[in-house]
């Protein structure tokens, strides 16, 4: 059995008496008190998630630029200095490798944050990068009152380096929930004097279980479920992602899908009758559920599922099967959850 | 707010963390605290038809929190003569009171002895020490 990796506040979460599981080979919180609880926290005040598993990959020096331009599919001269971009590693078939942020330091100079279970695909096709993952903690603080609970301002995609409640970090305005928020990223021995500050300023300690209701309800899709090598940008949703004007990984794939179309799409549902979707389940109609959960501030079942392309329109009628059960769904628009403004 | 770790003395336990009130020829039926604390904050009852037959040691329904789904057990075999509603529109009244309100179905035994093979709650916590 292999070891499972421990973050630096793993003794931080024990005494909290958090519930500590096996993810992508990490020992992580999946909650401290309650998945609902700590959702509705992160909607309505402020909550703060360990993610120091997360890689991070860096790059820098003459040619840095193009090499990441030919690897991956948004176009990076979109962003300058200070700023940071959602995008995808696509493969000779267009299959999604990861989808990561890469974050602009100067012109030749990027730091990439990637998925856990992904540090070891995404290093072999980027192998000119570093992985400098074990040196960095990351912290997200999410929520509407994130920022303010920290006493910081920063843009949507933008960062820099700065104090934040006296500990010297990365502060990028990036998050994986659908708030306003910010990640901050500090060396690996800080970390525990940053998380007690956050604490101390009132935010809520969440863990991984309420980050994927969060991030289902917004319709952010999750490496590994919803989209994966075998399944393409086009097909999930995700040409918004791809410069499909510049060459890199797959283009030719994905042109031609944007062409042709493609037979399955990534649809949101919400459940009409009661009952949880889960991942793995058939959508009768021609379909499968790739993520599913109770949806916390719609209090009814919500889900992710590649469905046959006819079927993708919102409003569309479809019906999971439950554990053998045939119940009643439709498919909305993303996001599944949107504030009243 | 969740209930505090207890296991009465007066009910009858089943090894997958079910337990039984046996009153007469009828019995009532919910998960344990462990059960419940194992699962975390249930959002989900999937019930039996009242009317239903339920065998011992089989599936009669499923509870779910957000990340995990769990079949339910029923310690007796028999009818379900009532489903808990209570739960089945606030499913996290069983972790606020597992052996109260968060009881969820009554069962007209059809086999009463087999009550007699359930676990006390000595025996019941001897198996919890040793999960």
């Amino acid at each position: 059995m292999q070891t499972l990796r421990r973050t630096p506040l793993y003794e931080r979460h024990a005494a909290l008496g958090a519930r500590l599981v096996p993810f992508a080979g990490w020992e992580m919180p999946v909650q401290y008190t309650s998945i609902v609880g700590e959702h509705r926290a992160v909607r309505t005040s402020a909550g703060v998630f360990d993610v120091s598993h997360m890689g991070q990959l860096r790059i820098a020096g003459d040619g840095a630029r193009d090499y990441l331009q030919a690897r991956l599919s948004n176009d990076l001269d979109r962003i300058g200095d200070g700023e940071a971009q959602y995008t995808l590693l696509t493969n000779e078939q267009g299959g999604i490798v990861d989808d990561l942020i890469v974050y602009r330091r100067g012109e030749d100079q990027f730091l990439l944050v990637v998925n856990a279970s992904n540090v070891e695909p995404d290093h072999a096709v980027l192998s000119e990068t570093d992985d400098v993952s074990a040196d960095w903690a990351l912290l997200a603080v999410q929520g509407p009152e994130a920022l303010s609970r920290l006493g910081i301002e920063v843009e949507p995609f933008t960062f820099r380096d700065d104090h934040v409640l006296g500990v010297r970090c990365l502060i990028a305005g990036t998050g994986y929930t659908g708030e306003r928020g910010c990640e901050l990223g500090c060396a690996a021995d800080e970390a525990v004097r940053l998380w007690d500050a956050i604490l101390d300023a009132g935010i809520v300690p969440c863990g991984l279980g309420a980050r994927d209701t969060l991030r289902l309800e917004v319709c952010y899709p999750l490496h590994g479920n919803d989209i994966t090598p075998e399944r393409t940008p086009i097909e999930a949703g995700l040409g918004w992602a791809c410069a499909l004007d510049k060459e890199f990984t797959g283009v030719d794939v994905l042109r031609r899908q944007k062409e042709e179309g493609t037979p399955e799409k990534l649809a949101a549902f919400v459940m009409d009758d009661k009952g949880i979707p889960r991942q793995g389940m058939a959508i009768d109609e021609g379909g499968t559920v790739t993520s599913g959960s109770l949806s916390p501030m719609l209090d009814q079942g919500i889900g992710l599922a590649y469905v046959d392309a006819g079927l993708a329109a919102p409003d569309t009628k479809v019906t999971v099967d439950l554990r053998g059960r045939p119940r009643a769904a439709h498919i909305v628009k993303k996001p599944i959850y949107k504030r009243e403004e | 707010m969740a209930a505090d770790e207890s296991y009465p003395e007066e009910l009858r336990y089943h090894r997958e963390h079910d337990w039984a009130r046996v009153e007469g020829d009828t019995a009532t039926v919910g998960i344990t605290w462990y059960a419940q604390d194992a699962l975390g904050e249930l959002v989900h009852f999937e019930p039996p038809e009242e009317g239903a037959s339920v065998a011992a040691d089989q599936s009669y329904g499923e509870v779910e929190s957000v990340k995990a789904v769990s079949d339910l057990i029923s310690p007796l075999s028999g009818e379900v003569v009532e489903v808990n509603q209570v739960v089945v529109d606030e499913p996290e009244k069983v972790n606020d009171d597992p052996y109260g309100d968060g009881w969820l179905i009554k069962i007209r035994l059809s086999e009463p002895s087999e009550a007699e093979g359930l676990l006390d709650v000595a025996a019941y916590k001897a198996l919890l020490e040793e999960q």
